[in-house]
Formats: structure tokens, sequence, C-alpha cells
């Protein structure tokens, strides 16, 4: 750099140089006339006050245009090898969310899942006792209250039902609450909701194990109900006498989570 | 507008040093550098003390943000709802630098100068777009970009921050306005990431400057090199107006900082 020495010292009253309007050499001292910044324009407002408009149209016409943004991405990103369209909002995808502090791991051997509460035959399940059991595989979109959508999404296990009928429900069993082996995660459905047919106890995500990070190797899958309700690393299940609310559901969100009916929500059901 | 020619601009030793001028002077050199034995001061301790605490807060928010948008460093951390809690308050907490610092008379009159455009500035500005080129011989105390710079910033604090607040508190709006908030939020933040990079880059290139947001103080040649018509904006309004349509703005005496 040209400025790394230090100036010289003062050599008197010769006019300074300095200014865009002076010539240095023409000869002739110029009032170098630099305004007092108070004239200036006042761009630094204006772009202020043009950035609050853009941001409130933004918040009118946004959920119109992700909409498309969406669906155009969704068509570049099954062409992207590398996945940087994974990054961009609406980029598609599922987004990992989890309230415990780490994703937890169990494996064949130390996974269990325990049936209890109001039923006539608690139980405890391996993983190999739950694949013994009828499967059942459905292919729907997964929505997420937050906002994204992952279509046809393929989850395999055993009916919710086939285990509550297994256990037997005694009176006055009337709700199922889950527990989860991140120590941290709760869920609930009433029993009514729990007998769905598109209820499972998923071992398999598009037609592979679950994986630790999707909640594996058994995670609940809530096919109707916004993604929240279908709790990963599931290990408990109990019939209640009444719905105790799960996790998220005490900060606000709706126990009875319909996806398209619940959450001040419109999106389009997914079972 | 004449833009001066690269070889035309003041260089080191081509021209005599930045030296403040003390209070009530005219003659810009006379006798005033043994008044500023550290450089001169470019930042009150207010100022300094908000640029820091809103610093922080962008930091805190950004690390939130990216583990809250990056599946990769969500799995990493985990605690969503607490990340979550800490985005939503560093956030909100993102303005109140700025409006304490408006307590203080040097962060007043730096704001008025970061909003205003001087024709040196639009020259500067031309000057980067058309020839990529920064031009410090057409900087007063800030050049056009740091301008710009810091209307961005308070642009998208109050965008961000307003968005922000339809997501935090979904019930209190329609589910039109919260897709709408998300959008702009997302992609607004996308936005900032690369400006504020930016940001982050010059000032990494710069240590003078970032000594000056540091100790409030900058070296005099740092000034004369960088900023060096910051002393002309300080000049009392010329005996002979430039415009002469224009009337004479009040309070053109203007002392030193």
């Amino acid at each position: 750099m040209e400025n790394d020495t230090a100036p010289g010292p003062a050599d008197g009253g010769a006019p300074v140089p300095y200014g865009p309007r002076r010539e240095a050499d023409d000869g002739v001292p110029q009032d170098t006339g630099e305004p007092d910044d108070r004239d200036g324009t006042p761009v630094g407002r204006r772009l202020v006050l043009g950035m609050l408009g853009l941001g409130a149209a933004g918040v009118a016409v946004g959920g119109a245009l992700q909409d498309r943004i969406d669906s155009v991405l969704a068509r570049v990103s099954a062409k992207d090898p590398v996945g940087v369209t994974g990054l961009l909002p609406g980029g598609g995808g599922f987004r990992f969310y989890s309230v415990s502090n780490s994703v937890p791991h169990r494996s064949e051997t130390d996974y269990r899942l325990t049936v209890g509460g109001l039923v006539d035959r608690p139980a405890r399940y391996r993983l190999s006792d739950l694949r013994a059991l009828p499967q059942t595989r459905l292919v729907r979109d997964v929505q997420c209250v937050t906002g994204w959508r992952v279509p046809n999404t393929a989850f395999s296990g055993v009916r919710l039902s086939t285990l509550l009928d297994a256990a037997g429900v005694r009176r006055p069993g009337s709700a199922v609450h889950f527990t989860c082996f991140d120590g941290v995660y709760t869920e609930s459905l009433t029993l009514e909701q729990a007998r769905r047919p598109d209820m499972l106890v998923a071992l398999t995500m598009d037609d592979r194990p679950v994986t630790a990070a999707h909640g594996g190797p058994v995670r609940l899958y809530a096919a109707p109900m916004y993604f929240y309700k279908s709790a990963k690393w599931l290990s408990g299940i109990t019939v209640t006498e009444q719905v105790r609310p799960g996790y998220w559901e005490h900060y606000g969100y709706d126990v009875d989570g319909w996806v398209g009916r619940s959450n001040g929500r419109h999106d389009q059901p997914t079972s | 507008m004449t833009s001066p020619r690269p070889d035309r601009l003041p260089r080191a030793g081509a021209h005599r040093p930045w030296t403040p001028r003390p209070r009530g002077t005219s003659r810009p050199d006379a006798a005033a550098r043994p008044h500023e034995p550290d450089g001169v001061r470019r930042f009150s301790r207010a100022e300094t003390w908000a640029h820091r605490s809103l610093a922080w807060l962008m930091g805190v928010c950004a690390v939130t943000a990216a583990i809250l948008y990056l599946p990769p460093l969500g799995e990493l951390v985990g605690r969503r709802r607490l990340v979550v809690t800490v985005h939503e308050w560093s956030g909100i907490a993102l303005p109140l630098p700025a409006l304490l610092g408006l307590a203080s008379r040097a962060f007043r009159d730096d704001l008025r100068r970061l909003g205003r455009f001087l024709p040196h500035d639009w020259a500067w500005l031309r000057t980067a777009v058309r020839r990529r080129r920064r031009e410090p011989g057409l900087a007063g105390k800030f050049n056009a970009g740091q301008k710009l710079y810091a209307a961005f910033t308070a642009g998208f604090v109050l965008v961000m921050a307003g968005t922000g607040l339809i997501m935090w508190f979904p019930r209190l709006t329609p589910l039109l306005w919260r897709t709408g908030a998300t959008f702009v939020h997302d992609w607004l933040a996308l936005l900032v990431a690369a400006v504020v990079a930016g940001h982050v880059y010059f000032a990494a290139a710069d240590p003078e400057a970032r000594r000056g947001l540091r100790t409030g103080r900058v070296p005099r040649w740092w000034a004369a090199s960088e900023h060096p018509l910051w002393r002309t904006e300080q000049r009392p309004r010329p005996v002979r107006p430039r415009d002469p349509g224009r009337r004479e703005p009040p309070g053109g005496q203007r002392e030193l900082p």
C-alpha cells in the first residue's frame, strides 16, 4: 500500500489538494465548495423507506410467489446433483427439527418399544418383534406446520391399532400418549385418532430403515396430521384416560393437528 | 461534475496530512497536531458501543438462523426450542443499540452524514459500479458504500423484525400474511448474509478501520488517504455557495466532533 508511510511535516500555508472538483495543477486556488452535509440527497432515508415498502409488498404477495418458486425449485432440484437448491428457501426436502440436545441412537440390540397404561396386556417389543407383525405401507405428502411439504413420501410399519388391540385397551382409556427415547419429546392422540388405519408405528421411510436423524429406528407416522404429531425416536405408548398435550402443544400447537384444519393453516390435506 | 483522474488523486506524501482543526480556527493546519497525539477521533464511546452491541446481536442472530435453517447444523445442535428463543430475542433486540445511540449527539451527527449523499458520493458510486474500483479520494467521513450499507442495515433490521414478529405471534395475523412474512424473511436473510459477509470482508482487509471502531481513533494518514474529504465536509460553509439558488441552512459553522 502506498499509504503505509507516515506523512511528512506540514510545510506552511499552500492550498491543500483535496476535493473532487479541484484540479491539483491548474494553478488557480479554488474553493472546493464542499456543501454542508445537510444539503445532500437523503439517499439513506429513501433506501430505508423503499425497503420497508418492498418488505410490506413481499408480505402481501409472498405466499403466491413462494408457491411458484417452490414448483420451479422442485423441477430444478430434481436435476441438481450438488443439492445447492436445498439451501434455498422452499428448496424442498425435509428439514431437521429436534428439541433434544443431540441425535439419540438405538440399535437392534438396545431398542425397545413398551406399550402400557390402561391396557390388559402390557408389552415390550424388540425391532424384530415389530418387523414380524403385519406391515402397512403408505405413500402420502408430508406437511410441516412451518410450511414445507415433501410430496409422495413412503412410510411403512405396524398399524398403531394392531399394537393397541394386542394390548387390549381397558376402560376408561380414551387417549394415547407417546414418549421418546430422546427423553424430551412427547405426543398424544385420542384413541379414536390412534385407531385410524393411517396411523403407523413406522420402521421404514422411503423403503429404507428410518435413519436416526429422521427419528429411527422407530418413529410415529400420523399421516393425516402435521408432522410434529409424528414423534421421532418412539419408545413408549401409554393408554391414558385423557389427552395429555405433547411437547409443542404446550407451546401453542393444536392437539388435534389435522393438516389443513388446525394451527390456523389451510394446507391441502395429506390423507 | 468532474471526477478526478486517478493520477491526480491525493497520495501519501503528495499532499499534506490530515489534521483536525481546533475549534474556532479556520486555518486547517494551524497548530492542530499537538492536541491529537493518538491520531484522530473518528467515533465516540457511544458509537463504538452501539456498533459492538449490534455486531454481537447480529452474530447471535446469524448463528441461530443458520442452526434453524441448515439441517446438518440443526442435527448437530438440536435444542430447537432454545435456539428459536435465542433467535427471536436477539433479533428483536437488533434495533436497540441504534435507538439508544440516538441519545448521543455524535451518533446523531454521524447518522446524518450516513444518510445524505453529496456529489462526490455519486461519483464514488459511479466509479465503483463502472470501474469496479473503490475510490478513496471521493470519500468524506463515510464513503458512499458505507452510507448505502448503513441504510441497508437499518432497512433490513426493520423488515426482518417486522416479518419475524408476524411469525413469532402467528395468531395475530392471517395465514396469508404469515406465508408472505416467511417468504420475505427467508429470502432477505440470504441477501443479508451476502451483504454482511461483504461488510466483514472489507473490515477484515482494513485493520485501521477496525481500530477506529474498537478504540474510536484512527491514524491521521489513514483518515487522509481513505477519507480525504472528511475535513472538507466539516469545513464551515464556503463564502461563495456552490448553488446560489439554495438557502444557507442554519448551523453552517460546525464544530469538530
